[in-house]
């Protein structure tokens, strides 16, 4: 064999001698994340494009009110239109981390690109974890910071309009608290949205891991057949109402004498404190930890399908 | 120590068992071409060396074992698969990016020098390259991280001559400058012939044959056999015999002949190193006549 043809000019390091390489645990983890950005890219354009709906209609509300004046620029709750903005864009929040889960470990099987990422030097729990703070960390905190920009933008839309019609900014501008309603906003969000439902998402994102099609009837039909057992036997619907309630945030995160209907309500008087001690938080946290933990080991063992 | 170092490395799916106690030693510095046919367990083997899936037996990469300590042995590692794994929706741009970000051994100025050679753009999306060129990334990619050992399944699979050449070429300019190891998997001999120092055939989960390429050009020799001096060629007990352009072509184990008839035979005909491949039906073809008598 010969390499004389090799006339390539070498750098000074290609004659070193292999170094040991280290690299800190936290650069892994921020690019598995970023990878799950750049591959599902839903993740920021499905609440971008929802915002951009709600607010091109509450817009032309607003543009409607300049002559349908009391009924569309004082309303009795000013509150209500922005409430129900960020109730859409929770509720966008929840579907795009129902099927991110079922796609998370299903997708790499499938397109075979589970042997590229297992043939760098991130570890299966890096990536699990990665994978699991698309819908407990990155998706809730982004659906708060969108929401809150479509929120200011609605407020500065229906002021001016009611500056175009002569009329006072000040009401609307003093009954709505709007940092109250922010800060209100992201509680109720990493609470009701992320703790709260964090085993269902877990679950979900377990059943991504093995089976070869239809991750969503294996991850489905488990708790069809559960629900449909209990009826039969029992007569209830506890399990059914206890998924249900979970992946729709139905947390105890107020005080049950709140006024408040909504939780972003300013009236509304949180309780983060017996939220913290609930029982049902933390054993839905040892679920979801568990489920994680299953699905790390499953990510070991599978290849492409 | 060697770089790859297995001892009853045994593998079953089911029934079927697609590493049947395999052992195997590479020494740093070798380049192994391991050659079998379809289910042979070339895959599985490079699969259990990968830390890709778990196994029975002993087995220790670069000092480390694969099972346990995948994404620490990966640093030290890299690994072309047999089809295009790179994902369909990254883009080169994004590919470049994310090794740099999770690989401390990766030199981007490097790999952005191998993909200046070709006509990839930056900005595409990795669907939208051809099976060649995407073989090209990845081939720049992983000739840009500075490992010690390089695991290639079946790297130009798929792939036009042209890129094939390339490939192999590119390797042997750019990436065994130094004492690294790399382990082939192949069912394309020919191609690889002038690259390897060692050879290993893998049949049915188990090693059958292997030497180094010294070995082969020392101990082997293919005669073509003058046809009025077959009888006494094939008194000598050749491995193989097969026929071309209606001449017998006699392959000879050296090691099996004395010395007087090793002198023997030049007589019968021209004789020459046989190719890996031409070695590799004979001892295949050994194989299967051994498992029939075993059979019955």
């Amino acid at each position: 064999m010969s390499t004389q043809s090799n006339a390539m000019p070498e750098s000074p390091l290609e004659s070193q001698v292999i170094a040991p390489a280290v690299m800190s645990a936290t650069r892994p983890m921020y690019w598995s994340v970023r990878r799950e950005l750049w591959e599902n890219r839903s993740i920021y354009l499905a609440p971008l494009g929802v915002a951009a709906v709600a607010l091109f209609a509450f817009s032309l509300s607003s543009i409607l009110g300049i002559w349908e004046k009391p009924l569309r620029l004082n309303p009795a709750q000013p509150q209500a239109p922005y409430d129900m903005a960020a109730g859409l864009m929770m509720l966008t929040g929840i579907v795009v981390s129902v099927f991110y889960c079922l796609d998370a470990l299903y997708g790499e099987r499938r397109d075979r690109s589970i042997l590229f990422w297992k043939s760098l030097p991130v570890s299966d729990a890096t990536t699990v974890l990665a994978k699991a703070s698309i819908p407990l960390v990155i998706l809730p905190l982004l659906t708060v910071a969108i929401t809150v920009a479509m929120q200011w933008l609605m407020l500065l839309l229906s002021s001016a309009v009611l500056l175009v019609s002569g009329l006072s900014v000040a009401t609307l501008w003093t009954k709505l608290s709007f940092v109250r309603m922010s800060w209100l906003l992201l509680y109720h969000v990493l609470t009701a949205h992320a703790l709260w439902p964090a085993p269902i998402y877990c679950w979900l994102l377990l059943v991504s891991g093995w089976p070869r099609r239809a991750t969503f009837l294996w991850a489905a039909l488990p708790l069809v057949a559960i629900a449909g057992v209990e009826q039969i036997v029992f007569h209830t619907w506890h399990f059914a109402t206890l998924v249900g309630s979970r992946l729709i945030g139905a947390a105890p995160t107020v005080a049950s004498t709140s006024p408040g209907m909504f939780p972003t309500d300013p009236m509304t008087q949180i309780a983060p404190a017996s939220f913290l001690s609930s029982p049902g938080l933390w054993i839905g946290l040892a679920i979801a930890a568990a489920f994680l933990a299953a699905a790390i080991r499953l990510r070991r063992y599978q290849g492409p399908i | 120590m060697a770089c790859i170092e297995a001892r009853g490395l045994r593998k079953a799916y089911g029934t079927t068992v697609a590493l049947d106690g395999v052992n195997l030693r590479v020494e740093e510095g070798r380049i192994l071409g391991l050659i079998g046919p379809n289910g042979a367990g070339k895959t599985t083997a490079l699969n259990a060396i990968l830390g890709l899936t778990p196994y029975q037996g002993e087995l220790r990469v670069l000092g480390r074992d694969p099972w346990i300590e995948r994404d620490q042995l990966m640093c030290d590692v890299c690994f072309i698969a047999d089809v295009a794994v790179l994902p369909r929706w990254m883009r080169v741009s994004q590919a470049l990016e994310y090794v740099a970000g999770v690989h401390p051994r990766f030199d981007r100025a490097k790999a952005e020098g191998f993909l200046a050679k070709t006509t990839i753009h930056r900005n595409s999306k990795v669907r939208e390259l051809s099976k060649g060129m995407v073989t090209q990334l990845h081939l720049a990619l992983v000739m840009a991280i500075d490992a010690p050992l390089l695991v290639l399944d079946e790297p130009t699979l798929g792939l036009d001559i042209l890129y094939r050449k390339q490939f192999y070429d590119s390797l042997l300019n750019d990436y065994l400058d130094r004492n690294r190891t790399i382990v082939v998997a192949t069912h394309q001999v020919e191609e690889i012939q002038h690259v390897l120092t060692d050879l290993m055939f893998i049949d049915r989960g188990r090693i059958v044959f292997e030497c180094s390429m010294e070995e082969l050009e020392s101990r082997y020799l293919e005669v073509m056999v003058h046809p009025e001096k077959i009888t006494a060629a094939r008194a000598l007990k050749p491995m193989h015999e097969r026929l071309a352009l209606g001449r017998s072509i006699l392959l000879f184990d050296l090691m099996t002949l004395d010395k007087v008839d090793r002198q023997q035979l030049a007589a019968f005909g021209d004789v020459r190193t046989p190719s890996i491949a031409d070695l590799f039906v004979a001892v295949m073809s050994n194989q299967a006549g051994q498992a029939q008598g075993a059979a019955l």
